[in-house]
């Protein structure tokens, strides 16, 4: 019989321990299947980050390194010199990612380091209880922004591929979402064709996957996902903000 | 490449011995004084065939070196003071995570953005750790340009046989100045003892993971105990220090660096005109510290005078270890002072002088 659906081979034995309706392990499991898809298993190589994601290296099947809040970006960029043929993603959270580790984000965007970063955007510090994120939007109440976030005292929510989209060193720039099928779907192609523009040596390459919090939002998890569509979904628009692959001038016939 | 006898600035004889040591990737960000490394591995490391990365920052060169060590390369960044604050954190990961590199502090004077005056003040942030947690770096501390590059080859060596970094804690003197070296011939670095650990391609083996986080319970005492075994050993192993004159000297100077170059002068001028004898004990490593041999000093009932750039940090490391049984004296500059020959002299003599320990500095005199 022919088998069409099974773990992939790059996700490990362990199970998850994420939140009930957490996004992440369903990152992970997007990010094993793009992995296998493109049969590079062996030469992947993680890095992990601080927050509810910090355990991502024990849910693959090769090798892994935790690095320090928000250096990810710079600690891959240290293994991919010394071993450039193998394939190196980081996994990162938003406080991760877009507040403490904004220099290296941009920083290695900018020198087209041909590294894949994974954004998971779920706007809230999960791991240490729910206090505001660089990604909270406006009104949104956390706890360090008991009376919701205010712009004039708060900022405004950081949109990440806005940010880096002008990067020459971007090669493939993508947000999706992983609330419905489709979503879900499209977040896969999106990682493959990130790493695949990892592959082809085109530079760096970010996926920022818009994901529900239903812990950190106080929601149900079927809410939150409702939630996702219409709050977050007006503030951070997904499609394909960059793909250096389709901007190459094509022959002419 | 061959043995060359070279006429070389510190700073660059520093990368110069880092190439020839193996190190084949270095991140670093300018500061002065120890630009000219920099600078030298920036020309240098691609002729070698190596990664340079002029990083966004001190914080994002220390983790683009844990990366590379977590790849297994001979991996190096430098500084000074302001610098090698911001890569303690990272400094701390490649601790717990157990991985080797070398690096250089030019030390400046402090505290805040201080001066670029030379100063040996980052002495207890050297030999504490100076990052969070329990762990320690090999601390070794040069005094010469020829020192700089027999050291930092040790450095890699010593960094690699305990999975642990290591250190030079130079100051702006001995980075700036110049001097004739002999510079080794080239090691061919061997990363084959690192396969049981290094991140690269899993096919064929059990995967490797590398991690500094240890939360079940218990996990990190034992992980931490078990580094302590390991600083017991290199306490054992390691300690280095240079004797002078010491046997028959009445007082005998400890310190180290650049202020143990005009000690020994001042140990010459001294017996030359034929007044105090003095000896001096010059620690080669500052961590592990040249505790027994300190302590022999007291057992002798020689008198002690620690001469240091800095404000008695030296001072605490020697009286701990004489453990109140010799009289432990201090003359101390700091914030880019320099000791005199003289200086140092005239402080020997208050020193024989006073039953009690005497606390000496020139720039209130």
């Amino acid at each position: 019989m022919e088998k069409v659906f099974g773990k992939p081979e790059s996700l490990s034995d362990r199970p998850f321990t994420y939140c009930p309706g957490c996004a992440h392990s369903l990152v992970h499991r997007l990010t094993a299947e793009a992995i296998d898809d493109l049969g590079v298993m062996p030469r992947c190589i993680g890095v992990a980050s601080v927050g509810c994601s910090v355990f991502s290296d024990l849910y693959f099947n090769f090798d892994f390194i935790q690095a320090a809040h928000g250096r990810a970006p710079a600690v891959a960029t240290g293994i991919k010199r010394v071993k450039p043929d193998c394939v190196l993603f980081t996994h990162q959270g938003d406080g991760d990612l877009a507040s403490i580790g904004t220099a290296e984000l941009i920083h290695s965007a900018n020198r087209g380091e041909k590294i894949t970063i994974i954004f998971v955007n779920n706007a809230i510090y999960g791991m240490t209880g729910g206090q505001m994120a660089p990604t909270t939007l406006i009104g949104m109440k956390t706890t360090t922004s008991p009376l919701g976030r205010q712009a004039e005292v708060q900022g405004y929510p950081l949109r990440v591929c806005e940010l880096i989209r002008e990067l020459k060193g971007v090669a493939y720039l993508e947000r999706t979402a992983v609330n419905n099928p489709q979503n879900v779907l499209k977040t896969k192609r999106a990682l493959k064709k990130a790493f695949q523009a990892q592959l082809d040596g085109l530079g760096f390459s970010l996926v920022e996957v818009v994901s529900q919090c239903p812990t950190g939002w106080g929601m149900l998890p079927a809410d939150s996902l409702e939630w996702l569509e219409k709050e977050m979904g007006a503030y951070f628009p997904l499609g394909v903000f960059k793909d250096a692959k389709a901007e190459e001038p094509q022959e002419v016939a | 490449m061959a043995e060359e006898r070279l006429l070389m600035k510190g700073n660059e004889a520093i990368g110069e011995a880092a190439l020839r040591a193996g190190c084949r990737f270095y991140a670093g960000y300018p500061i002065t004084p120890q630009n000219e490394l920099t600078e030298y591995m920036s020309r240098r490391m691609p002729e070698e065939g190596g990664t340079f990365i002029q990083a966004e920052s001190e914080i994002a060169a220390i983790n683009m070196v844990y990366g590379a060590s977590a790849a297994g390369a001979r991996t190096m960044t430098s500084s000074s003071g302001p610098g090698i604050s911001l890569k303690q954190e990272g400094i701390s990961y490649l601790c717990g995570s157990e991985l080797p590199c070398f690096y250089a502090n030019i030390v400046r004077g402090g505290p805040g953005l201080g001066n670029i005056a030379p100063a040996q003040s980052d002495y207890f942030q050297s030999t504490r750790g100076g990052g969070h947690g329990d762990y320690r770096v090999v601390v070794f501390a040069p005094s010469t340009v020829q020192e700089l590059v027999d050291l930092t080859i040790l450095g890699f060596e010593v960094a690699d046989r305990y999975n642990n970094p290591s250190m030079i804690l130079g100051d702006g003197i001995l980075g700036q100045m110049m001097e004739p070296v002999v510079m080794r011939e080239s090691v061919t670095y061997d990363p084959s003892g690192k396969t049981g650990w290094a991140l690269g391609n899993s096919e064929g083996r059990e995967r490797h993971m590398i991690t500094s986080v240890r939360l079940a319970p218990g996990t990190l005492e034992r992980h931490n105990v078990h580094l302590r075994k390991k600083y017991l050993e290199i306490e054992a192993k390691e300690v280095r220090y240079e004797l002078y004159e010491v046997d028959d000297a009445d007082v005998v100077i400890i310190a180290y660096g650049t202020a143990a170059r005009v000690a020994k002068s001042a140990v010459t001028a001294a017996r030359e005109k034929g007044g105090i004898k003095l000896g001096l004990l010059r620690p080669i490593t500052l961590w592990p510290f040249p505790t027994d041999a300190i302590a022999d000093l007291a057992k002798n009932k020689q008198d002690i005078l620690v001469a240091e750039m800095s404000f008695g940090q030296l001072y605490e490391d020697v009286r701990l270890s004489v453990c109140g049984k010799a009289k432990v004296s201090l003359l101390a500059h700091t914030g880019g002072g320099l000791p005199t020959e003289d200086e140092i002299i005239e402080a020997a003599g208050k020193c024989v002088a006073s039953s009690e320990p005497v606390e000496i500095y020139p720039v209130l005199e």
